[in-house]
């Protein structure tokens, strides 16, 4: 099963222009590099901060956009990764070996489940199924490629 | 004991735990030991001690160093306890005691020390001189911490039998004193090569379940996927472990497209791509140029994962690169001559060429005693007979290839295809 971590934004991480501490980026660097050689992590990326970013309000049929920043850095977020591991449980494991990207003061990182196959009944209706049938005499067999 | 037991809770935890760090403490415990399977021996008891103990103190800091020092302690427990004890075992008491005091230190980052032993672990638990299936097992069991239990069911397989394969499996490394080493030289691309198809094999367990009622089993695909990205890293000047990796991340992006709700299969032309898994294709197009950048020759891993990428690449079946496929089989062929890569051959022979072409090299096939009792032959046969118009022939082979698969989900769709062969005759 798939988890995605998500690193909240910091008043830090929230500064415009300003790089993370090298010390901090260094045991960032090497706790991802552990991560990918257990086979655990997919795919991670940082975030600008918000003041880059907007966000765009649904209200009924009509939209409102409005530019970053934003001032509740708590509920904002930094960046994320994609870990694949058998449980919860494993990935809260794995998060807490992970440094404080405040150090010396809080962070939180949240961690959820990403909807699988399973998560998922329905996934072709009967008619879909049906024009595909349909369709299939044009196309090869390829249960050996499938 | 419910979800919320904070027993259970810890429970949980340590199964969590086991699964990271059990190779790093089984393959270091072997180092010391000299004996892979005493190694885990001893590793599961920390692991039960772990279980009786954790609950009550907490899990400790260091998970890892704690069950390789309580591991350690039981080796010199057992070497002291040990009446017949050579002077070897006396030595390597000392040996071990002289370790714990220096408190060996297993916490991040993985050293090289550990890189090295967990790639030696790989290795032995895929040596050649243990059967294929008694590989898969060990090599789940060491590699991927799964329990006895957790292999029976992804095998299908009665625990008992499972447990006794590993037995065995360990006892024969044991009396053909098999070294705990990285081969070199010449033998080292034989011995990758049975690692891989270990690696491989497990992953195709998950993904076309050879035998039972589901389709695919994708945690056993995870777990295949898990070892070869970690063997990816321990060997990564291997290409052709970087074409194995490539080949499965593609293959296992399909998954959730594999499979109708209601379990029947859904062949690769009638899946809905748009629901393929873009970052798996992505880390398998990548992992295909990495393998690139180190060797311009393509091995049989590679070349499969190519074939793969061309599948991935064509947004609708009919954009698919069938000359390119073509070119890639009959590599993948003069490479590691077989009646199935011929037969795959066909299929893209008769995409680029017409269904005729398919169906001569198939029919050349058909004396191939290997494949006489191969499903995907009669399928392949009828679903070209098919479109040549030739239906009664087509029903047969259908039914025929229903009968040879093993698979009742795949049987079920093959016999509603012979069913179709009856209707419409004059519009194929």
């Amino acid at each position: 099963m798939r988890f995605m971590v998500i690193v909240k934004a910091t008043p830090e991480s929230e500064k415009g222009g300003a790089l993370p501490d090298p010390e901090l980026l260094l045991e960032m660097g090497k706790y991802n590099e552990e991560l990918s050689k257990a086979g655990v992590l997919l795919a991670l990326d940082g975030l600008h901060p918000s003041s880059k970013g907007a966000r765009v309000k649904f209200s009924g049929k009509s939209h409102t956009v409005i530019d970053g920043p934003f001032t509740e850095a708590k509920e904002l977020i930094a960046g994320f990764s994609i870990l694949q591991v058998k449980s919860l449980e494993e990935a809260i494991e794995w998060v807490k070996r992970a440094p404080n990207c405040n150090p010396g003061g809080d962070s939180e990182v949240e961690i959820r489940q990403i909807f699988e196959m399973e998560d998922f009944a329905p996934v072709l209706t009967e008619e879909q199924i049906q024009h595909k049938a349909e369709k299939r005499a044009k196309l090869p067999n390829q249960t050996a490629h499938a | 004991m419910s979800a919320t037991d904070p027993h259970h809770a810890t429970h949980r935890t340590i199964e969590a735990v086991w699964r990271i760090e059990s190779a790093r403490v089984i393959a270091g415990l072997t180092r010391l030991t000299r004996d892979v399977g005493l190694a885990e021996d001893l590793a599961q008891e920390a692991l039960v001690a772990a279980l009786e103990q954790w609950p009550h103190s907490g899990v400790p800091d260091n998970p890892a160093a704690w069950l390789t020092a309580t591991a350690q302690r039981r080796a010199i427990d057992l070497f002291r306890r040990n009446a017949n004890a050579a002077r070897k075992h006396e030595e390597l008491a000392h040996e071990l005691e002289a370790l714990e005091q220096t408190s060996p230190d297993l916490d991040f980052p993985l050293d090289n020390t550990i890189a090295d032993d967990l790639l030696r672990l790989v290795f032995i638990a895929c040596h050649p001189i243990l059967t294929a299936e008694s590989r898969a097992a060990l090599t789940l069991r060491l590699l991927g911490g799964l329990t006895t239990d957790e292999i029976a069911r992804a095998f299908l397989t009665p625990e008992p039998t499972i447990a006794q394969r590993i037995v065995r499996a360990k006892r024969t490394l044991a009396d053909k004193r098999i070294p705990f080493e990285v081969p070199r030289g010449p033998e080292l691309a034989d011995r990758l090569s049975s690692v891989l198809e270990v690696i491989y094999l497990i992953f195709n367990e998950g993904y076309s379940a050879t035998a039972g009622d589901d389709l695919m089993r994708p945690t056993l695909c995870e777990d295949a996927l898990r070892l070869g990205r970690v063997l990816a890293e321990l060997t990564p000047t291997e290409p052709e472990v970087h074409g194995l990796v490539a080949l499965m991340e593609i293959q296992a992006s399909r998954t959730r497209t594999r499979v109708t709700p209601a379990g029947e299969p859904i062949l690769l032309f009638d899946q809905n791509r748009a629901q393929w898994d873009q970052l798996l294709i992505r880390r398998g197009l990548t992992a295909i140029e990495r393998a690139h950048k180190m060797n311009p020759t393509r091995g049989p891993y590679l070349l499969q994962a190519e074939i793969a990428a061309c599948h991935a690449h064509a947004r609708t079946p009919s954009e698919t690169d069938w000359p390119r496929i073509v070119i890639l089989y009959t590599e993948l062929a003069q490479l590691t001559p077989s009646p199935v890569i011929e037969l795959n051959r066909a299929v893209g022979v008769s995409m680029v060429h017409g269904p005729q072409a398919g169906l001569a090299l198939v029919d050349a096939l058909a004396s191939e005693p290997s494949l006489a009792r191969y499903h995907l032959l009669s399928s392949v046969r009828a679903d070209l007979l098919y479109k040549l118009g030739r239906r009664p022939e087509a029903r047969t082979e259908f039914e025929r290839a229903a009968a040879l698969t093993r698979n009742t989900r795949e049987r079920d769709l093959l016999l509603a295809r012979a069913a179709s062969c009856e209707t419409d005759p004059t519009n194929p």
